[in-house]
Order: C-alpha cells, then sequence, then structure tokens
C-alpha cells in the first residue's frame, strides 16, 4: 500500500482540474506504472468546488477511489476549504498564493504557488493553470517522467493549443524548481 | 511495431471500442447519466465505419430500435441507467421470447425512480433478473475494472450472438466512469461469435431448431424468408399459437438453452480461496473494495478469501455452492440494501451462516468497513 501515492486535484469547475488527472495518470501509465483516475459528478461540475483524484502505484491497486491523500492542490478558497483538510498528516497540501489556510489547519506541508498568476501572466491565458499545476506536481513529485507528461498533455488538449500547453507545463515545472 | 495498444479509458470508452470490435452496427438509445458517453462514443464512431447510431425519444424507443436493428441483422447495442432500464424492461422481455440477439448496458446509479443521478450503486441485481414479467432466462455479466468491462463486452455480444437472447452487462457508476490502463487486444486475437444463419433456398422456419444448434438459425429480417415476429407465444413458423403443449416446449427451450450451457456462460474469479475458512462474495465495483479488505484481514491472520461472480445471472451455482461447503460463514457485500445476498442464500442453505453488508446511499463501500465487518461475524 506504500507504494501508492493518492492526488486530489481541486478547483472550480471549469479549471480543468479532471484533465489534469486525466493527464498525470496517462503520463504514469505512458511510464508503465499502474494508475487509476476519478472524478465527481455532479451539480459542481458547473462552478462551486470540483475535484478529480489520482492513485499512482507501482503495484495493483484494487480500491480505486482516494481515501487520504498523499498530496492536495487546490486552486481556489472554496476548494481548499472543502478539501484541503483531508490530506494526510504527513501530506503536502498545494494551494495557489492568494487562498487564506483555512482556521483549524495543522498540516505541517503546505506549499503556496502562484499558479493562477503564472498562468494568466507567463503564459497569457488563465485557462492553462491546470497545465502549469500538471507541470507543478511531475516536477515536484517525481512521480512522472517528464517525457511521458509532454505526450499526455500534447495528446489530449484541443488541436491548435499545443505551443501555449507546453509551454504552461514548463512555467510548471520552472515553478517547482523555484520552491523546491 | 508490435507496440502494445495501451491506452487511459473510462470503463464506458472501454464498452464502446469491444462493442465496435465484437462487431456492433447500431445502437439506439436515449442518454442518461451515468452511461452518457456510450450514446456520445457510438454516435461518434459508428458512422466512420458505415454503421449506424440514431438517439431516439425515449428509453422504450431506444430498446425497441436495437431490437429492430438486430432483427435486420445488425449486432445491436443500447445503454441506459437504471430509470431507463425500468423503461426497457418491456422490450427485454420481447427480446426473450421472439429470441433477439441483443446487448443492454446498464450502468447502474442509485435508485429507485431517478433516485441519485451521479452516484453508483448495485441496485438492479435482481431487475436485471426479474424486471421483465413472465418466466425466462437472461445473462447478466458485472465487470470490475476497465480492462474487464472490455473483455465482458466482447462475451456479451458473443453469447447474444451463440443463444439468441438479450445479454445484460450490469456495471456500475465507479467503473464505467473512472479511468484506468486497458490494453485493446489486435482484432485477430479476440473470439468473435456471429448468430447463425440459413443458407440460401435453405426450406427456413425461423424458430424451428435443427439438429446440432443451440438455437434456431435467424435469417435477417428482409432478407426474402417467410418470416413473422411476436411477443406472443408462437411455434416454428412465428406465428402466434395458443397450444399449451407448444408453449410449454417452446419455454423450456428457452430457459434451457441458458441453463444448461452455465460451462460456457458462467464466469467467476477466486482470491485467497484456497485455504480460506470464511469467504466474502462481491461483485462489480464493489468487489474491488473486498479485495483491499482480504489482503488486510490476511495480514491480521484471518483466513478470508474473495469469490468474485463475474457472471451474475445464471448464478455460478456449482461454485457458490462448493464455496459454503468450504467455509463456516459467509459476507455478500454488495452497494444495495440485500439483493444477491438472497441468491446466495439460495444456493447456500444452511452449509455456511450468511451475512450481509450493504449499502445505497450513492457512497462506495470503504474497504475498513469491509474489514470491520469481517471481524464482527467471522
Amino acid at each position: 500500500m506504500s507504494k501508492q501515492t493518492q492526488i486530489r486535484l481541486a478547483g472550480s469547475g471549469g479549471q480543468g482540474m479532471i484533465m489534469a488527472g486525466v493527464i498525470l495518470a496517462e503520463a504514469a501509465i505512458l511510464d508503465d506504472k499502474i494508475a487509476i483516475q476519478s472524478q465527481s459528478y455532479g451539480p459542481e461540475a458547473r462552478g462551486g468546488a470540483s475535484k478529480a483524484e489520482v492513485i499512482i502505484s507501482s503495484e495493483e491497486i484494487d480500491f480505486p477511489k482516494v481515501i487520504e491523500p498523499d498530496l492536495v492542490l487546490s486552486l481556489t478558497q472554496e476548494a481548499t476549504e472543502k478539501y484541503g483538510g483531508s490530506v494526510k498528516a504527513e501530506g503536502l497540501l498545494i494551494i495557489d498564493e492568494d487562498i487564506v489556510l483555512p482556521e483549524g489547519f495543522n498540516q505541517s506541508r503546505v506549499i503556496k504557488v502562484p499558479i493562477l498568476r503564472t498562468a494568466k501572466e507567463n503564459v497569457g491565458r488563465a485557462i492553462v493553470a491546470n497545465i502549469v499545476a500538471v507541470g507543478f506536481i511531475a516536477e515536484f513529485t517525481q512521480l512522472v517522467s517528464r517525457e511521458s507528461v509532454e505526450k499526455a498533455v500534447l495528446g489530449r488538449v484541443p488541436k491548435g493549443t499545443e505551443p501555449m500547453n507546453k509551454k504552461a507545463l514548463s512555467e510548471g515545472y520552472a515553478l517547482a524548481q523555484s520552491v523546491k | 511495431m508490435s507496440k502494445k495498444n495501451i491506452k487511459l479509458m473510462q470503463g464506458n470508452e472501454a464498452c464502446v471500442e469491444a462493442a465496435l470490435m465484437a462487431g456492433m452496427k447500431f445502437f439506439a438509445g436515449y442518454p442518461i447519466t451515468p452511461s452518457t458517453e456510450l450514446a456520445e462514443l457510438s454516435a461518434e464512431k459508428l458512422p466512420r465505419i458505415g454503421g449506424k447510431f440514431i438517439q431516439m425519444e425515449d428509453e422504450i424507443a431506444g430498446i425497441a430500435a436495437a431490437i429492430g436493428g438486430s432483427i435486420a441483422g445488425l449486432k445491436s447495442m443500447t445503454a441506459t441507467s437504471g430509470p431507463g432500464f425500468s423503461l426497457k424492461q418491456e422490450n427485454i422481455g420481447y427480446a426473450a421470447i421472439a429470441e433477439i440477439p441483443l446487448v443492454i448496458v446498464n450502468v447502474m446509479r442509485g435508485g429507485p425512480s431517478t433516485g441519485l443521478p451521479t452516484s453508483p450503486a448495485q441496485g438492479d441485481v435482481m431487475q436485471a433478473k426479474w424486471g421483465t414479467h413472465g418466466d425466462h432466462a437472461i445473462i447478466a455479466l458485472s465487470p470490475q475494472s476497465v480492462m474487464e468491462t472490455f473483455d465482458i463486452t466482447i462475451k456479451a455480444f458473443n453469447l447474444a450472438e451463440k443463444y439468441r437472447t438479450p445479454v445484460i452487462v450490469l456495471t456500475d457508476e465507479v467503473v464505467g466512469h473512472m479511468r484506468e490502463k486497458i490494453e485493446i487486444p489486435e482484432p485477430g486475437d479476440i473470439e468473435i461469435f456471429d448468430r447463425k444463419v440459413p443458407g440460401p433456398g435453405e426450406d427456413y422456419l425461423p424458430y424451428r431448431l435443427e439438429e446440432g444448434d443451440i438455437v434456431p438459425k435467424m435469417a435477417p429480417f428482409g432478407a426474402g424468408y417467410r418470416y413473422h415476429i411476436t411477443g406472443l407465444f408462437h411455434d416454428e413458423t412465428g406465428f402466434p399459437s395458443n397450444s399449451t403443449d407448444n408453449a410449454d416446449i417452446m419455454l423450456k427451450r428457452m430457459i434451457s438453452k441458458i441453463e444448461d450451457n452455465r460451462e460456457d456462460i458462467v464466469m467467476y474469479d477466486e482470491f485467497m480461496m484456497e485455504d480460506a475458512e470464511y469467504a466474502i462474495i462481491s461483485y462489480g465495483s464493489t468487489a474491488r473494495t473486498v479485495r483491499n479488505a482480504v489482503k488486510t484481514l490476511r495480514e491480521q491472520g484471518m483466513k478470508v478469501g474473495l469469490f468474485r461472480p463475474i457472471t451474475i445471472w445464471p448464478s455460478a451455482e456449482k461454485e457458490i455452492k462448493a464455496v459454503g461447503r468450504q467455509v463456516k460463514k459467509i459476507i455478500v457485500a454488495e452497494m444495495n440494501m440485500g439483493q444477491y445476498v438472497q441468491e446466495i442464500e439460495r444456493i447456500v442453505k444452511s452449509d455456511a451462516e450468511v451475512f450481509h453488508l450493504g449499502r445505497a446511499n450513492g457512497e462506495v463501500l470503504m474497504p475498513i468497513e469491509v474489514v470491520q465487518k469481517a471481524k464482527e461475524v467471522f
């Protein structure tokens, strides 16, 4: 079981957190690992707090849902309040820079990262924040290879947006290197 | 260039991929969460291979059109969830009595009625068997993973063709929506069964069973054979018959073609059952919860195993009976308030004590709950 990493990606509906989860899972599979991606469906799929989950493992995954995430990444205040506390005690909580950590949070490892600003200012489109987040997680955790992540991103994003998403991914990697 | 075709895919996507590989040429249905991807992908992919997709006005018309497609000679599928499955019941009975090959996918969600549209459940297990009125046999298969969804869908088409019967792929929201690794086999590596059709100019009776056949040969409607299809009991010509003798023969043949071929139809899986003193029986996505729990219980020294029916109907009667004789106690874990447990109790009788662990509030069973239940009753 310790060979598993459970990841929860949270944000508001439409921010592409499910896509981010799909890319991480796909990259893991390209690396010949085992991965499962799932999400919550429902009204939150349009606005509100939404989440995507990924489990990456070196062995078969029985139970397909995330129970206690090793890593939670959240892009909005609401999502942080809803899902931020689910990260396990020794786990890692990554939140966007403007988020105020809710009271009562005692996670020892919290990192504030300018994911939304990087997408907006360095890439020019807030919509690629999810890809910046993917780059950040991939570099920070080293769970998946850069080659596979790139392949997964380019295979999943809409045609014509490849250069922008590649740039977003690089920005995510750079961001992770700067806080490591 | 023998690179394996490995993909990350949802269970629902895998179902469509498999259906196409099995030879599906027609899909008719009405989209409903959590089965909508099946309609979407069929709509996208069927026209590219010369097939047809049609969205009907409701679920009833969806299955009716799929039956029509099959009668015309095309391998056909429809897909739905809870409320739509209820609406399809009448025509499932029609397909059963008229012996029409058909695959019906039910991605189970919380019920009754519109219930919990986006949440998983396994509450349609008994409905799959007895949802349509009257005596009949049915085949229902339940996958636990994306890969198994692919394999089972191929099998569902093959069984439908081989036994001229509706086959239900009874999956659930968890398996339908999760993305997981799948290795898509080469078309040449999978066994595909096509229905037997009469030769040209043959003296053909649509419901006459010929020597060496399991079911009567099926001519595509409109191919020049004199042909009648009805939901009434009918004789070999296909025209209605009120004869009680005929009804008796026909009904027995319709049931025995499935019941007598359990060896071919029944699939199951066992995990750590060799030396098990206790068993947990579970199917579909819930079996994964149980597998996880069995590992934990084994680490704690309890001799527990998992028996997983893949074919839900007809049930793995012989194998479940053997489990009952082997172990002292059985827990049946399922996402409902107690359905398949009744079938297990019927089969096991007094050989083992049977307990139930279930819930139908839209939440999956957690491994810890299975562990706790096992410690409580084993």
